[in-house]
């Protein structure tokens, strides 16, 4: 792999993009393990295939568009919808996760489906393919990294407040509805961010992997966020590997959460046997 | 000086329609340790969210330490029922308290020098400090309770509000976690809310019973039938000895 990553731009492309996706998932990806957002996300990542087929519909009427560009406009509305929609109404969260999961992506379909001609590889946006990643995709993905750790940096202490006990935000007068749709924004920016390399059905695996292995080593959040990155990254780099060298037609993305999914699988086995060992000689002192 | 740090005036609070409280009338004055009791449903923590500015009056007026909640709540100090809490959630002690300092910090700030030595201070006050780097879920009941109370001196506030405190306290622990509060009645007036009559009844100077509406006479004694109308059945009491009974002593009986 060396020598591709060397001689083909392909290649180039797709190790740092990898490095770009991994960013913004071990950063995202630990509030929504530990707010519990998973499923929440996995309706906005599904939700964002409306806007894909909304982009490539408008496409023939405005130049600039693109089904990205589509998605990185339509995904953040669809969150922000959903998380007014549940406050407003008795509406529970989960059937309003049902609701624009499906709904969103029978947009995305209904869509293509209007636009003349050909048909475009719908393969690749549901389950990604990080070796067609182009130059300036790569530029888009640095532009949502650095908004998503400018928002991060910004509200840190706050995004742990309400992740950790978002009633006593409101008690102190946070603006805690404010802060969670935030937080859904930049989920939507994560996702608008993978889809490209992983796909919108695999987007979830990592945003939640990754975090989930790096939670059995480490109690603080931000060590987590750290953590989580270098997981992902070591998940992308192993995956593209595999996927090379194996030669799988189907595309990257499975190769690398299959890949992620073998980390989390040892590092479990790993902090089992450690906790047995110590389970005996923990003793609660102070320090 | 004797002063007025909540007053609740013909306070009426409605959900969808159905009222969760009627006619309030209270006063709480900053000597006060006020055990404020009543059947589950009742609107305890309603009552609460009202001090908070979390819940508004449909009718009424609540002013806490003379400004509306808005204003007043960043100077209450709230310890909320905690009955789901995730006990792996990636933080230490040190930072559950310091978020008790946010209502005081901006965006983009890091939590100052004046931040981090509250924490430390109101820690020792709760006697954690020793636990300060330890990740929350790791300590016991009563111990999260102790730091919860921490993150509420932490704002150094003028009124101390606790939501059922004693749920997650194992009972060996809840006598010297009732100390606590014994000592923190010495700097602030404090609203304790309780379905424990007996227990909370040691230790308040007063107490309120509340089921939809408020039984309070401004003292620490609550009448039989003020406990049977809030309970809608009667109500057996096991005081602790004579000098805490709830209720009167009973002549004929």
């Amino acid at each position: 792999m060396i020598d591709a990553l060397l001689h083909y731009q392909f290649m180039q492309n797709a190790f740092v993009a990898g490095i770009l996706a991994a960013i913004a998932c071990g950063i995202i990806g630990t509030y929504v393990v530990v707010k519990r957002m998973v499923s929440i996300s996995g309706g906005i990542s599904h939700a964002s295939f409306g806007g894909i087929g909304i982009g490539y519909y408008l496409a023939q009427y405005i130049s600039w568009m693109t089904p990205v560009y589509g998605a990185l406009i339509f995904t953040p509305l669809a969150a922000l919808g959903m998380g007014m929609f549940v406050k407003r109404t008795h509406i529970a969260e989960d059937t309003a996760i049902g609701i624009i999961w499906a709904v969103g992506m029978a947009l995305g379909l209904t869509f293509i489906g209007l636009t003349p001609g050909y048909t475009p590889d719908l393969f690749s946006y549901l389950f990604g393919n990080i070796l067609i990643v182009t130059p300036s995709d790569l530029i888009t993905m640095a532009i949502l990294d650095a908004i998503i750790i400018v928002f991060v940096l910004a509200l840190y202490k706050e995004l742990l407040a309400i992740s950790f006990d978002q009633e006593f935000g409101t008690a102190l007068g946070l603006p805690t509805q404010r802060l969670y749709l935030t937080l859904l924004c930049l989920i939507a920016l994560t996702v608008v961010l993978l889809m490209r390399f992983v796909g919108i059905i695999l987007i979830i695996a990592l945003l939640t992997i990754p975090t989930a292995t790096a939670r059995q080593h480490t109690h603080s959040l931000k060590k987590m966020m750290w953590l989580s990155i270098l997981f992902g990254m070591a998940s992308v780099i192993g995956g593209l590997r595999l996927s090379y060298d194996i030669n799988i037609r189907t595309g990257s993305g499975a190769m690398i959460i299959l890949f992620s999914a073998a980390i989390f699988a040892v590092s479990t086995v790993l902090t089992r046997f450690r906790h047995k060992k110590h389970s005996y000689t923990e003793t609660p002192a102070a320090e | 000086m004797v002063e007025e740090v909540v007053k609740l005036n013909n306070v009426w609070v409605q959900y969808d329609g159905t009222p969760v409280l009627e006619d309030i009338n209270l006063s709480i004055r900053n000597d006060d340790f006020l055990g404020l009791i009543g059947p589950n449903g009742g609107g305890k923590t309603t009552l609460l969210k009202l001090m908070l500015g979390l819940v508004a009056p449909s009718r009424g007026e609540v002013t806490i330490l003379g400004e509306n909640p808005e204003r007043g709540r960043k100077r209450i100090g709230y310890v909320p029922q905690h009955s789901l809490f995730d006990r792996d959630f990636p933080i230490n002690v040190l930072e559950v308290v310091l978020t008790g300092r946010l209502s005081r910090t901006r965006p983009f700030r890091r939590y100052s020098k004046a931040d981090r030595d509250a924490a430390v201070e109101a820690l020792r006050a709760v006697e954690m400090l020793a636990f300060k780097k330890r990740q929350i879920g790791m300590l016991s009941g009563g111990q999260q309770q102790r730091v919860f109370v921490a993150r509420a001196l932490v704002s150094e506030p003028s009124l101390l509000l606790l939501d059922e405190p004693m749920s997650s306290v194992d009972t060996p622990m809840q006598a010297e976690f009732y100390e606590l509060l014994e000592q923190l009645k010495q700097h602030m007036p404090i609203v304790l809310v309780s379905h424990d009559i007996s227990a909370v009844s040691v230790y308040v100077n007063k107490i309120a019973c509340l089921n939809r509406k408020l039984y309070y006479h401004e003292s620490k004694e609550l009448t039989p039938e003020d406990l049977e109308a809030a309970y809608h059945c009667p109500i057996q009491m096991i005081a602790h000895g004579i000098p805490h009974r709830v209720l009167k002593e009973h002549i004929n009986e």
